[in-house]
């Protein structure tokens, strides 16, 4: 390739290039928000924005534009605190939303008492999902601990999901055997088991699913019916522990950038949309577990009862597990060098 | 200032330097340094209890050694892709060359996966070679693999330009004055090659100890077995220790920088060493 041509071409791409930056600037000049949230809420919150841009516009007249981002939950939340103009935040695990109150005091610091139900719109806990026919039958939290299973679940240090799971065998063990000594032989024999720690939830089910690498996988409800449905229930099978962790997932107005870009009015009634039975309805659909009762009695026959503790009752609060647990040399760490 | 820039035969020195200077500010030392000034916020020891846990330090062995390694590897494969693909000629031979340069093109999570689902035990190379024992995909293996495969073009491209001006008659004349073909490729052709390959080996092997995407998803990521440093460094962000994280980036930066003035030493060494002979 001659020089002259050589420099024409990285020109144009130059120019390309620059093109596609501005572009991507110029999008915001219509009412858009734009919802910042975790890795697997993707389909949830495509059906939503569906249906609430024609409510907003049949309530306010207004023709709202409403743009995704999605990723792992912290790292979203990272985006946000380094800059990523986000309307509003919606987490799988409240220290996500924390983080932006204590870094640069993006969301009010109540914001928990903004939405119901403590700002979360719905709730999902950790099952299993093990091979046709469960071959290791596999019933309860102890079963992951026997040796010579293999048991799949997300990285904890990096995952929400993963470090649900770890939390969820914690509580169980905490529960039903008293004393925080064994539960923490009991999660390590459980870690041990691990053989691949995938860093997100979708990794860990593809590593399970598709590599066929595992006897059990440990996800969110909602994920294990969504992997039951892609590959068929001749293949997985769900199993429901007898105790699991509730997982709330939080949301909030991200209020330093609503008060700049004018759109509190939008971004407010959002995630109002989302407690409404129209939103409860999507939540459901999507196998979340709705907060209203009339929604989840009739979906009932998809959620089977389960008894779950929560993080804030049981455990002592985030703040407190965040420190114990999963700061670098905490429980976590120590447990994972010993494998 | 005048004075001088007159006697140079090239003109602009000045001008271009600036723009060096500043370029290489704004693109390269200004991000660094910030890693090393959010670092800095640690105390002396705080820093030393990070890079020296344990867990991080079997890392630091994973990544550098790893990386090592598979630039190795490289070079011996990548010398030999090289002069296939100058001094032979043969059908698709245009195919083949370009295709030497897709690891470069391929986002690097597309070669992670693809790589994961090959070796698994299921895939294509993994459901032969699991039976023999054979283990590749969610052990260090699989991040030598991976490592090799974002390396591979490093060698080729910067050695493939001197084998094309190497001229054959060197080899002829070798051959002529009683060389035995050995002697001809270590007294001849490797001299002439050493300082590319090792250009090359430099740049793989800097490739190398930073990568993440395609590593994170066959590596398996267990601490103190299979955890690569560049890991720890996200997963110490995502648990928004930024002071930790470029701790860790500090030292890696550091050893990086070491190893690659050893390698440019060498480097400078071998052109000298190969003028005098």
């Amino acid at each position: 390739m001659g020089l002259r041509r050589l420099l024409a071409l990285s020109a144009v791409a130059a120019a390309y290039g620059v093109a596609a930056l501005t572009a991507a600037g110029a999008v915001k000049a219509q009412t858009s928000i734009l919802n910042v949230s975790y890795d697997v809420s993707r389909e949830l919150y495509k059906d939503v924005n569906a249906a609430f841009v024609p409510h907003w516009k049949s309530t306010s007249g207004e023709t709202i534009v409403i743009n995704q981002s999605h990723g792992g939950s912290s790292r979203q939340a990272l985006s946000v605190i380094g800059g990523l103009e986000a309307d509003v935040v919606t987490m799988n695990q409240s220290p996500d939303v924390d983080i932006l109150v204590e870094r640069g005091g993006l969301v009010a610091k109540d914001w928990r008492s903004h939405f119901p139900h403590g700002a979360t719109p719905y709730s999902t806990f950790s099952v299993f999902l093990v091979r046709k026919a469960n071959p290791k039958q596999i019933k309860n939290w102890n079963d992951l601990t026997r040796s010579g299973l293999q048991v799949i679940v997300p990285n904890p240090k990096t995952s929400g999901n993963g470090r649900y799971t770890y939390l969820a065998a914690w509580g169980y063990a905490l529960k039903t055997q008293g004393s925080e000594a064994k539960a923490r032989e009991f999660v390590t024999s459980l870690f041990a088991n691990v053989p691949v720690l995938d860093g997100g939830g979708r990794g860990a089910s593809t590593t399970f699913t598709q590599r066929d690498v595992g006897d059990v996988l440990v996800t969110f409800e909602n994920e294990a019916v969504a992997l039951q449905k892609e590959f068929g229930s001749d293949k997985f099978e769900i199993v429901y522990p007898s105790i699991s962790i509730d997982a709330s997932a939080p949301l909030a107005v991200v209020d330093k950038v609503v008060d700049k870009r004018g759109t509190r009015k939008q971004a407010t009634a959002y995630l109002e949309f989302l407690f409404s039975p129209t939103g409860q309805e999507i939540i459901a659909r999507h196998h979340f577990r709705p907060r209203d009762p009339a929604v989840l009695a009739r979906y009932a026959e998809r959620f089977p009862k389960v008894e779950t503790f929560t993080v804030e009752a049981f455990l002592g609060g985030w703040p407190k597990v965040q420190k114990e647990h999963f700061a670098d040399g905490a429980i976590y760490d120590q447990i994972a060098v010993k494998r | 200032m005048r004075a001088t820039s007159a006697r140079r035969v090239l003109p602009g020195f000045g001008l271009s330097l600036g723009f060096t200077l500043a370029y290489l500010s704004l693109v390269v030392l200004i991000p660094l340094a910030a890693v090393f000034l959010k670092s800095a916020t640690l105390s002396l020891s705080a820093f030393w209890d990070i890079v020296s846990s344990p867990r991080v330090v079997a890392t630091y062995r994973l990544s550098f050694g790893a990386s090592l390694l598979a630039a190795a590897i490289n070079v011996v494969f990548g010398l030999l892709l090289a002069w296939a693909l100058v001094r032979y000629s043969f059908p698709f031979k245009r195919l083949i060359d370009a295709l030497v340069d897709l690891p470069f093109a391929l986002p690097t999570a597309v070669a992670g996966i693809s790589l994961t689902a090959i070796y698994a035990k299921n895939g294509l190379l993994g459901q032969f070679l699991e039976p023999l024992g054979i283990k590749i995909a969610f052990t260090p293996r699989g991040i030598l693999i991976a490592l090799i495969f974002i390396g591979l073009p490093f060698i080729v491209r910067t050695v493939q330009p001197v084998i094309e001006d190497l001229e054959t008659e060197f080899e002829e004349a070798a051959a002529c004055l009683g060389a035995t073909r050995w002697q001809t490729i270590v007294r001849v052709v490797l001299p002439a090659l050493l300082p590319a390959l090792l250009t090359g080996f430099a740049l793989a092997f800097a490739r190398a100890v930073g990568e993440y995407g395609s590593v994170i998803f066959i590596a398996g990521n267990l601490p103190m077995i299979s955890e690569i440093t560049p890991l720890i460094i996200i997963t110490k962000l995502e648990q928004y220790d930024y002071a930790g994280a470029t701790a860790v980036a500090s030292v890696m930066l550091i050893v990086s920088f070491l190893l690659l003035l050893l390698i440019n030493a060498l480097q400078a060494w071998t052109r000298r060493s190969a003028r005098k002979g």
